[in-house]
């Protein structure tokens, strides 16, 4: 398959790229990876006229501590850096935990962080922990630079809250509190691995053992990745013991909307999304110690 | 057009691609090294897999202007010409791992990084590691018994 004809760029640097984008606005998409977009354009389901190649700036592709304790992820760090990374690992074990299912290796090597993020597949992965670990996302070429909340990021399939000739440039991860636990679980699709379904939770208890803070994010059941919230109320201010759980992943889908495809009804995916809640905060709750 | 220079098996090479030309048609068409294979050309079944800077790629999923200046690694370069197979591939020849072979130079470029970072594998990592190469002949047991009888050889231990 062949992709319509478009000009290809690799920028020397951030500044520009944002000079193409400006200069080809509303003709231009950006190309990190490229795991998602270069098989869109070859099905031409995307037909870019310019391509900007973002993949090999290293101003991108830095992971560092943050002075508050967290990680600041480069927009162009690889899903297979994160996953191997001691530092990221330890600073932001849920998200190395959530990018190691994505796709396959060959995908992993060239698939980004930030790629997942500004394409905004509605079942990938990356999104959910973005969400359950309160990121923020840092985006450079508007009026000014900003930093967007996640929770504010997702607005719907494919589209985010980045403007055309914005370049999102890096994903800061807050430090978690103490006695955190979490986990990222999906019910995959079993060719593209993409999730029907997929849920991130992380649960912080107090001295008691009784859950101070919960987040719970959906992915895959809907057009756009969410928060549980009914979820996340419930379970905030009580032991996380089986039957709590039980009871705060059965409202899991309330106030969600949920998709209908050829992988499953939207009757299905509710399901799925209680059912893959549960375990997720199972699995939280134990690595948080309760 | 644009000129695209890189360095594949060794061996630094030059060829005219347009700016919408895959890595893999770089490969094939261009150079002539047709032992990179295309499956289905969708990012699915990992036939197309090389080397890219020591990184398991889909060829098909990447553009040949991003290799410029790249070092690329195919099936042609793991084993010199009239010298012994690489272990991976002496090992796929004891163990029966492929029939057809279509999709074998793809296993063996994804096994050769996945064998470099994790030489002493356990039977799931490998079928993890090959979660994005397909084979529709063999049914995978002789090509994970490949694996594992190549990382073997690697260590030294065959
Ligand atoms: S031909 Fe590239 S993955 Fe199948
Ligand atoms: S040996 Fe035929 S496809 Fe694998």
């Amino acid at each position: 398959m062949i992709p319509a004809p478009f000009a290809y760029h690799a920028p020397q640097s951030l500044r520009e790229a944002l000079r193409l984008l400006r200069a080809h606005e509303g003709e231009a998409r950006v190309v990190a990876g490229g795991m998602s977009l270069i098989p869109a354009m070859k099905l031409r389901l995307a037909q870019p006229e310019h391509l900007v190649d973002i993949g090999g700036l290293s101003e991108l592709s830095g992971v560092r501590r943050t002075d508050d304790g967290g990680v600041a992820v480069g927009a162009c760090v690889t899903y297979r850096r994160l996953e191997t990374s001691r530092s990221a690992r330890a600073a932001a074990p849920l998200l190395a935990e959530t990018v190691a299912q994505v796709g396959d290796l060959q995908v992993r090597n060239r698939g980004t962080l930030g790629g997942s993020a500004a394409h905004a597949d509605p079942a990938a992965d990356a999104p959910a922990a973005l969400l359950a670990l309160d990121a923020a996302l840092r985006a450079t070429g508007g009026a000014r630079p900003r930093v967007i909340p996640a929770a504010r990021f997702f607005l719907d399939a494919y589209e985010t809250a980045l403007a055309p000739t914005e370049i999102l440039t890096e994903i800061l991860i807050p430090k978690q509190p103490p006695r955190t636990g979490a986990a990222y679980l999906k019910f995959a699709n079993k060719a593209s691995r993409f999730a029907i379904v997929g849920v991130a939770a992380a649960l912080t208890l107090d001295r008691r053992g009784v859950c101070s803070r919960a987040r719970v994010a959906v992915t895959g059941a809907g057009p756009r990745p969410v928060r549980a919230s009914a979820t996340e109320r419930w379970l905030t201010g009580r032991q996380p013991s089986q039957t709590a759980i039980g009871e705060a992943a059965a409202r899991a889908s309330r106030g969600m909307e949920f998709i209908e495809d050829v992988h499953g009804s939207e009757e299905y995916r509710e399901h799925l999304t209680r059912v893959i809640t549960r375990r997720a905060l199972e699995e939280a709750a134990r690595r948080a110690g309760a | 057009m644009r000129q695209v220079t890189l360095t594949v098996n060794g061996r630094r090479r030059s060829a005219e691609v347009e700016d919408r030309d895959l890595l893999v048609d770089l490969l094939r068409e261009k150079l002539r090294l047709t032992g990179t294979h295309v499956g289905c050309d969708t990012s699915q079944c990992g036939a197309c897999t090389v080397l890219l800077n020591g990184a398991a790629v889909k060829s098909c999923a990447v553009f040949a202007a991003q290799a410029e200046g790249a070092k690329v690694t195919t099936i042609e370069g793991l084993a010199k010409p009239g010298g012994p197979l690489h272990p991976i591939q002496q090992a796929f020849h004891e163990e029966h791992g492929l029939q057809c072979g279509f999709c074998t130079p793809g296993m063996a470029l994804t096994l050769h990084e996945f064998l470099r970072r994790n030489p002493d594998p356990a039977d799931h990592e490998v079928r993890a590691a090959l979660g994005g190469n397909m084979c529709r002949c063999t049914g995978y047991q002789n090509i994970v018994a490949s694996a594992l009888n190549a990382a073997r050889k690697m260590r030294g231990t065959a």
